[in-house]
């Protein structure tokens, strides 16, 4: 019983933001436990969302934002982590300390200086601004150091028997390996940086600029003058959507991705 | 981290221009991330430490070193003051219910047969969902006049609470907002601890008598689940922190302070008021912290090895 009740709980800000996008002004402030829906009001709180603020324009920042930067996080991370499993450089057990240190650094604290820097770069309200602090990640190259760790030695040793030289190895063997850890680090990726909120409201106050969260914290301070809470609604519909449909079709791979960010 | 024994070299399989080719490739594939890793989050967090002892602020020519005075701010200032009180205020309620309620619904999921699916992807929907979005959804559910929950409170027969303005209540709606938030992900992590419990484990217990329920508990599951429970402790302590998102967008720290946390006064120092220095002491305490916290449970996690 109480864990229906719980459940209900988690359910019911989903519930309200949907029933409430889906009402009109009267309906809205009657009260009660939700507001009947009206199809004439659903279109035009829809219509508000994506006309009165550039919610798509947002949309397409928050997308373009978060493939830059998981595809940079990659790209860096992956051959790093590779090294720092199977390839004994000089500095190696520096690098992997100066890695454990900044697993335990939260964005927050770099937050500042970065924003010195930023700022005296002239970078304010760019995309450079909102991907540059995140290029690295060191959670990318621990799971991926993890990853290949378990690689076996055994077939990179074959390779070299059969006159694989190192770069096509890394080329023809690894790359193609990697794909199942590229994939649960995109989804612990994508959720933390489409939904960020901390570093965009940092950098940007152009409204062109804007992810989908600040322009949702922009939306709402108009929405609030002008009583339009059901197109706040829409609009928080609309922007919550894509990952939570995602999340209901790619469940299983998405949770594997959040349980490997717990092993590390 | 453990030694990678695995990673280990073996000369015996190359010669020594081999060696010195992968020592090369090793350092080229690595270096990218090295100086990415050094400019944009190891630099900044030591030059955090150091415009914690000046007294710069943005848009001021230079900077004078100040000592300790930004960090004897946090204790004598009244609004640093009462901002720390209300984080640790708001942790130690957050924290134990986001833990053992995350606890307590993995169970009761992990036991819940055919309803099994339905119920994780309930209580995971937060996870993925944006915060900012279920934050306004959570204001309208709340408001004081047509939201839901007073709707429920008059068919109780309780009396309507402004929930988000009343200074004496609004600090704990924003505590139940964060467990709401937390509880998904802690009961993700418990799940998948609880699928690496041996199943033998329970049959033994079964033939002690210890069957099901609490007994069960004690005897199997939560000493088997230990280093989970560790781990979700300590990223919900971390997590409850540095509560931000909850702050700058339902209450923006009022009523008249009553909801200001560490972070969001971090954050007004450093970019509303371009207090440069005291923002840095700030976030060097918040790094201390959460640093604390981190080498706490790798300490404790290898000793139990």
């Amino acid at each position: 019983m109480a864990f229906i009740l719980v459940a209900a709980a988690t359910l019911a800000p989903f519930v309200v933001m949907i029933a409430t996008s889906l009402a009109g002004p009267a309906q809205i402030y009657e009260g009660g436990i939700l507001p009947s829906p009206d199809l004439n009001a659903a279109v035009d709180n829809y219509r508000a969302a994506l006309t009165e603020v550039p919610l798509l324009r947002y949309m397409a920042n928050g997308a373009f934002v978060c493939a830059v930067i998981l595809v940079l996080q990659v790209t860096i991370a992956a051959p790093a982590g590779y090294a720092l499993a199977k390839l004994p450089f000089r500095g190696r057990p520096l690098m992997l300390a100066g890695v454990v240190l900044a697993l335990m650094i939260p964005m927050q604290v770099p937050a500042i200086p970065l924003f010195l820097g930023v700022a005296s770069l002239g970078l304010l309200n760019t995309y450079t601004s909102l991907i540059a602090p995140f290029v690295i990640s060191a959670f990318a190259l621990f799971l991926f150091r993890q990853f290949f760790l378990s690689y076996p030695d055994e077939v990179l040793d074959a390779a070299r028997l059969d006159g694989f030289g190192e770069l096509s190895i890394v080329w023809r063997l690894m790359v193609p390996a990697a794909w199942p850890a590229v994939a649960a680090f995109a989804t612990i990726s994508v959720i933390n940086h489409w939904n960020d909120l901390y570093w965009p409201l940092v950098v940007i106050t152009d409204t062109d600029m804007m992810t989908p969260p600040l322009g949702l914290v922009a939306f709402r301070a108009t929405a609030e003058s002008s009583g339009d809470v059901g197109a706040l609604m829409a609009g928080g519909v609309i922007v919550t959507a894509p990952l939570v449909v995602a999340f209901l079709f790619l469940q299983r791979s998405l949770m594997r991705g959040l349980s490997a960010s717990a092993r590390a | 981290m453990r030694a990678d024994h695995r990673a280990r070299w073996r000369p015996e399989l190359a010669t020594a221009p081999e060696i010195r080719h992968r020592r090369r490739l090793g350092a080229a594939l690595a270096l990218p991330a090295a100086l990415t890793l050094l400019v944009l989050v190891i630099g900044p967090s030591l030059a955090v430490l150091g415009l914690s002892v000046t007294d710069y602020r943005l848009g001021m020519p230079g900077a004078n070193w100040v000592g300790a005075a930004n960090y004897a701010a946090l204790a004598t200032d009244a609004g640093l003051r009462g901002s720390l009180a209300n984080t640790f205020a708001f942790v130690a309620v957050v924290a134990p219910l986001a833990v053992f309620g995350g606890l307590w619904v993995a169970i009761l999921v992990a036991g819940a047969g055919r309803a099994r699916g339905l119920a994780q992807t309930v209580f995971f929907l937060p996870v993925t969902a944006t915060l900012v979005a279920m934050a306004t959804a959570w204001e309208v559910l709340l408001h004081p006049s047509f939201g839901m929950a007073n709707a429920l409170l008059g068919v109780l027969g309780l009396p309507a609470q402004r929930f988000l303005s009343d200074p004496n209540l609004a600090l704990w709606t924003l505590a139940v907002l964060a467990v709401w938030k937390l509880l998904g992900y802690n009961v993700l992590l418990f799940l998948a601890g609880l699928a690496t419990i041996d199943r033998t484990l329970y049959e033994a217990a079964a033939l002690d008598g210890a069957e099901a329920g609490w007994r069960r508990f004690t005897l199997v599951t939560w000493p088997m689940l230990a280093p989970v429970t560790l781990f979700v402790t300590v990223i919900t302590l971390i997590r409850t922190f540095g509560e931000f998102e909850l702050v700058v967008v339902l209450t923006n720290g009022g009523p008249d302070g009553a909801t200001e946390m560490v972070l969001f006064t971090l954050y007004q120092e450093a970019f509303r008021y371009f207090d440069i220095g005291r923002a840095s002491a700030l976030a060097a305490v918040f790094l201390v912290f959460v640093m604390a916290l981190s080498l706490t449970q790798i300490w404790i996690a290898e000793r139990r090895r």
